[in-house]
């Protein structure tokens, strides 16, 4: 399994060959609280590294989605249209968000250990 | 001091317990430099007083009979159930802070639930918003919400909107960057093949209102179809009380339903505070501007409402928010449901059916006249109707003489439409002051 | 304690109201209108009587705290008394029955009421001009920026960003995002005040404006308010003030004197006119004499003591909204304004100082304070020392269950668990004192029984809501399907 790699504004990444799957931190989702809705973009779109493509929404927050790559979309989680609460249940498994062919070489993606030192400096 | 509850003692004693000698000690951040002293304003008056200042000044003003109010344009005389006030001056209401804490806050997060729901039965959308401050802004609201949804940065106005609403729209335009097109109509309505050449340049919404400004009923569907056709979102800028009558936004396919709710319930109030309201599909509920009451239910399963789809509001999103209002008009929409309420279906049928006879009774008398002509004969109206008259200042002069309020000239706005003065009836204009008015104006 | 909508308490049988009769030849919409124009089903109104519509309302009235009722100790807010004197004269007819397009010979009195409320706030803030037209405080916002937008502009100079710090209103940067402008935060030292460094920084030729408010959000003087109007104005950017907080400050200082261009104020707030729920408000703007010729037209004018609406404003912005503004709200704030006077509206800030400070000297040891005193007309406190997990929500939630509305928490968002509180100058010291006693009883439950305080309120119409689920699944209104 590749290895999961993250961003500063709290995305995570694992990249398989040329797609790459991504969501949100378990940190990330700690601090929203119960996520009650997401607007995620539709299959076939473009995503820029560091450019916003969907908002995920609670009830008292709301926080852009950065990409951390650049890429085209081949999935959503159609799921969490139904069952946003996957984001807090499992946001590494069932919670992922969108699926990428990935374009390009990603670039400034943290390790866990950098991604885990940076998140506690914010808090 | 009016309205001041402390003692002399009361403030010494709240000074000992601070631990300061003088209140200068609690306003020692503030540089010197800046300090005033006192205010350059009269000294306080008396509620005797200050009434008697208050009233002197309302009686500087003239106000017509409501039976003798023939002008509209977007304010109407219309009768107002004393239910109304009733309700919206318990001070329950009317002091009451907006809704955020739900447990102490169920009368009115339930209130404004009912107005929801009566805005959205009424304009056949799918939900309504908690009320927005007027025609105007809501109009300018809904364009935003269309140029967020297409992407696009054009609207369309077609005919005759209201032209302070559609100056407040250019004003927004202007702030947010969208352009608002203008499609003028020379028959009164638009004719909707005629807004073909525009849709083709990307429109996010084609805006019209109905009945129009002149009180002329538009071909909505055929608007809301055309827009359509080009990918544009239609926005309806209704009367309320049209609607008993007329096709519901709903009904013709309208993507969102806007307008001004002065007539459920309100006095005109020299222009306001009035209430706005906004309605629309379910598919853009994410995209509506304010405050929206949602139900919810408590651990032991009893029903109650709150404030909900927060995440769209400037509280929470700040500059992403779908827009920058804080406020809704919630008593303004607390005296629009307690009217929906007393009227209900029938009520309100009967008052746009009433309004809508006598109007069509006026215009044929007045258009007998000499020198009086309608000014749009082929277009149908309800309650609202434009004539062309020939004198028409030396006419209202006249008219007010009489005690009479009599139409609102269109010329002050529209170049096109000098001479045209449009005149409106009620509930309130009773077949005697329909003839006072006739006799005056022959 | 709850009860049904008016849906459901409506039945089919029941006749409608009585009303006028047309008493001329009725005209069927059908005869005059083509078929595709008419409304095809009714719209589903409730159907009730006027016995039972009033039992209705008024059942529902009763499930709503309200300043008739108790304190409101809501920061940033401002909730004092407002005086029933002030909806008596709003209802005169003289007032109440004015259509707004009107001949100007007949609207005298409404336009000298304009004007001499012009005047006063003009006179309480330190400003040149000021209209009444904006329906809001964000809606003030709004124009505000907009008519600096429109100087820059009119003086060829192309500005995008304006500076909000980061413990503003979300008004603030959701208004200059409404007039196009890119949001720079400016970030707050330590002690709550603007970060003059970080200011510095992020002011620029492209800087439209820095919005503010003084006091600040958390209660605290901006000292160095002349410095930052120097540093703003050296790069050709102008101050806007965020009236929210005026309540501290009539007759001591005024935002004009600090350097401020543009002020808005919320009659709502300062000026005593009620919340209605959550409005009708208004919030007028003022500015110094180089941002007049961009004021929303019409203003009034006054000329050999006759007043008139003046239309022709070349360089305006243009109307805001409908009209003339809320009228009516214009009416009760000038009643207050007469009623208070100088002297009376001065007193009022101070009594409010005072009250802030009294009430925060009394929570002293039983919540955290992050800013040293004084304050000036709130404060902001953090529950976050609470011990057994109980948050700012529960202490909410606790001070409802005993009779008080609960403070602002989680703003502003640079405090943690973040408790703001605003006494005003209406309330008593009796009042803040048993305001006191219920905080202290809630500090002592949250390490006795954490659990139960967690269940509360349990005395209300309602417990605490599931939030979540209602966001999740929105119903946002009555429909027959679903009580079917």
């Amino acid at each position: 399994m590749a290895e999961r790699k993250y961003t500063a504004t709290h995305e995570w990444i694992v990249i398989d060959g040329g797609r790459a799957t991504i969501g949100i931190t378990d940190f990330a989702q700690a601090q929203l609280g119960d996520v009650v809705f997401l607007e995620l973009p539709k299959t076939g779109a473009k995503v820029a590294p560091g450019e916003a493509f969907g908002v995920i929404e609670s009830v008292k927050a709301a926080s852009d989605l950065y990409a951390p790559v650049a890429g085209s979309v081949v999935e959503v989680n159609e799921r969490l249209v139904q069952n946003p609460e996957l984001v807090n249940k499992d946001p590494y498994g069932e919670g992922w968000l969108l699926k990428v062919e990935v374009e390009g070489e990603p670039q400034g993606l943290l390790t866990e250990a950098e991604y885990k030192a940076d998140a506690k400096a914010e808090h | 001091m009016p309205y001041l509850v402390h003692s002399p003692e009361d403030r010494s004693e709240m000074l000992a317990a601070i631990g300061v000698e003088s209140m200068e000690a609690l306003l020692s951040d503030i540089p010197a430099r800046l300090r005033i002293q006192g205010l350059d304003l009269p000294a306080g008056l008396s509620e005797a007083e200050a009434m008697g200042r208050i009233r002197a000044l309302a009686a500087r003003n003239r106000t017509f009979e409501d039976r003798l109010t023939f002008r509209g344009g977007g304010v109407y005389r219309r009768f107002i159930p004393a239910a109304v006030a009733a309700v919206t001056s318990k001070g329950e209401f009317y002091t009451a802070y907006t809704p955020y804490q739900p447990e102490a806050s169920q009368g009115w997060l339930q209130a404004i639930f009912e107005f929801q729901t009566m805005i959205a039965e009424l304009t056949g959308m799918d939900v309504a918003n908690a009320s927005l401050y007027d025609g105007a802004t809501a109009v300018a609201e809904a364009a935003m919400m269309a140029v967020v949804q297409t992407g696009r940065d054009k609207v369309l106005v077609a005919g005759y909107l209201h032209p302070e609403y559609e100056e407040t729209l250019r004003g927004f335009a202007k702030g947010r960057k969208f352009h608002v097109l203008h499609h003028p109509s020379s028959a009164g309505v638009v004719d909707p093949g005629s807004i073909e050449k525009e849709l083709h340049e990307g429109i996010a919404a084609v805006i019209f209102q109905q009945p129009n400004f002149l009180g002329l009923v538009e071909d909505a569907a055929a608007l809301t179809a055309a827009a359509h056709t080009h990918g544009a979102l239609a926005i309806a800028c209704v009367d309320p009380i049209s609607l008993a009558v007329l096709a519901a936004p709903g009904e013709y396919g309208a993507d969102i339903a806007v307008g001004e709710g002065q007539q459920l319930g309100l006095a005109p109030s020299f222009g306001g505070p009035h209430v706005g309201f906004m309605a629309c599909r379910t598919e853009l509920v994410r995209r509506l501007p304010g405050r929206l009451v949602g139900q919810a239910f408590d651990h032991r399963d009893r029903r109650g409402y709150v404030l909900t789809l927060q995440a769209r509001e400037q509280h929470i999103r700040r500059e992403k928010a779908t827009s920058n209002i804080c406020t809704n008009h919630a008593l303004c929409a607390l005296a629009a449901t307690v009217y929906l309420a007393y009227m209900g279906p029938d009520g309100l049928r009967s008052v746009a059916g009433t309004s809508l006879s006598r109007a069509h009774h006026l215009s044929e008398r007045l258009a007998a006249l000499p020198g009086f002509s309608p000014a749009f004969p082929r277009a149908s109206f309800l309650s609202e109707f434009p004539l062309r008259v020939d004198q028409p200042e030396a006419l209202l002069s006249r008219l007010s003489e009489r005690g009479i309020l009599g139409g609102l000239d269109a010329g002050r706005w529209f170049p096109e439409l000098a001479g045209v003065l449009l005149f409106c009836c009620t509930e309130l204009n009773d077949p005697g002051a329909l003839d006072e008015l006739v006799e005056a104006c022959s | 304690m709850t009860e049904p909508l008016a849906f459901e308490k409506s039945r089919a049988s029941l006749p409608g109201p009585r009303l006028p009769a047309a008493g001329v030849p009725e005209v069927a919409p059908a005869d005059i209108l083509p078929a595709g124009a008419l409304r095809s089903t009714p719209p589903r109104l409730p159907r009730l009587s006027e016995p039972e519509l009033m039992r209705h309302y008024s059942r529902l009235g009763a499930m709503n705290y309200s300043i008739s009722k108790n304190f409101y100790p809501l920061g940033s807010c401002t909730m004092k008394y407002n005086p029933v004197v002030n909806e008596v004269a709003a209802s005169l007819p003289g007032f109440a029955w004015l259509h707004p397009y009107q001949p100007e010979d007949t609207v005298q009195g409404a336009l000298e009421l304009m004007w001499d409320l012009e005047q006063a706030l003009c006179a309480v803030v330190g400003m040149d001009r000021m209209s009444l037209q904006p329906a809001a405080g964000a809606h003030g916002e709004w124009t505000g920026l907009r008519m600096i937008q429109a100087y820059h502009e009119d003086r060829g100079d192309e500005r995008t960003e304006v500076l909000v710090p980061d413990s503003a209103h979300g008004t603030n940067p959701a208004s200059a995002a409404l007039c196009g402008f890119r949001v720079v935060e400016v970030k707050s030292a330590p002690d709550g005040r603007v970060s003059l460094p970080d200011l510095e920084g992020k002011l620029n030729e492209r800087t439209a404006a820095i919005m503010l408010t003084n006091p600040n959000t958390v209660g605290t003087f901006e000292e160095e308010i002349l410095e930052i109007a120097e540093m703003v104005h050296a790069v050709g950017a102008k101050l806007y003030y965020d009236g929210a907080n005026l309540n501290a400050l009539m007759g001591i200082c005024r935002p004009g004197d600090m350097g401020f261009d543009v002020v808005h104020l919320n009659l709502h707030k300062t000026f005593t006119t009620p919340h209605g729920g959550g409005g009708p408000g208004a919030g007028p703007v003022g500015v110094k004499h180089e941002l007049e010729p961009f004021l929303p037209r019409p203003t009034v004018r006054k000329e050999n003591g006759h007043y008139r609406f003046d239309q022709e404003r070349p360089k305006s912005i243009g109307r805001v909204r409908s009209f003339y503004g809320n009228f009516g709200m214009l009416v009760r704030a000038l009643t207050y304004i007469l009623a208070m006077g100088g002297d009376g509206l001065s007193q009022a800030s101070l009594d409010a100082v005072l009250a802030a400070n009294y009430l925060r000297s009394r929570l002293d040891g039983l919540l955290e304070f992050p800013q040293p005193p004084p304050c000036k007309h709130e404060f902001v406190a953090s529950a976050r020392s609470l011990p057994n997990g109980i948050k700012a929500l529960d202490l909410a939630k606790g001070l409802l269950e005993r009779g008080f509305y609960a403070p602002t928490i989680y703003f502003p968002l640079i405090v943690p668990e973040a408790v703001m509180v605003e006494p005003t100058e209406t309330e008593s010291k009796a009042t803040l004192d048993a305001f006191t006693e219920a905080v202290a009883e809630i500090v002592r439950l949250a390490q006795s029984e954490p659990d139960r305080l967690r269940e509360e309120p349990t005395s209300l119409p309602v417990g605490r809501l599931d939030e979540v689920a209602a966001a999740r699944n929105p119903v946002l209104r009555w429909s027959p399907r679903a009580a079917d």
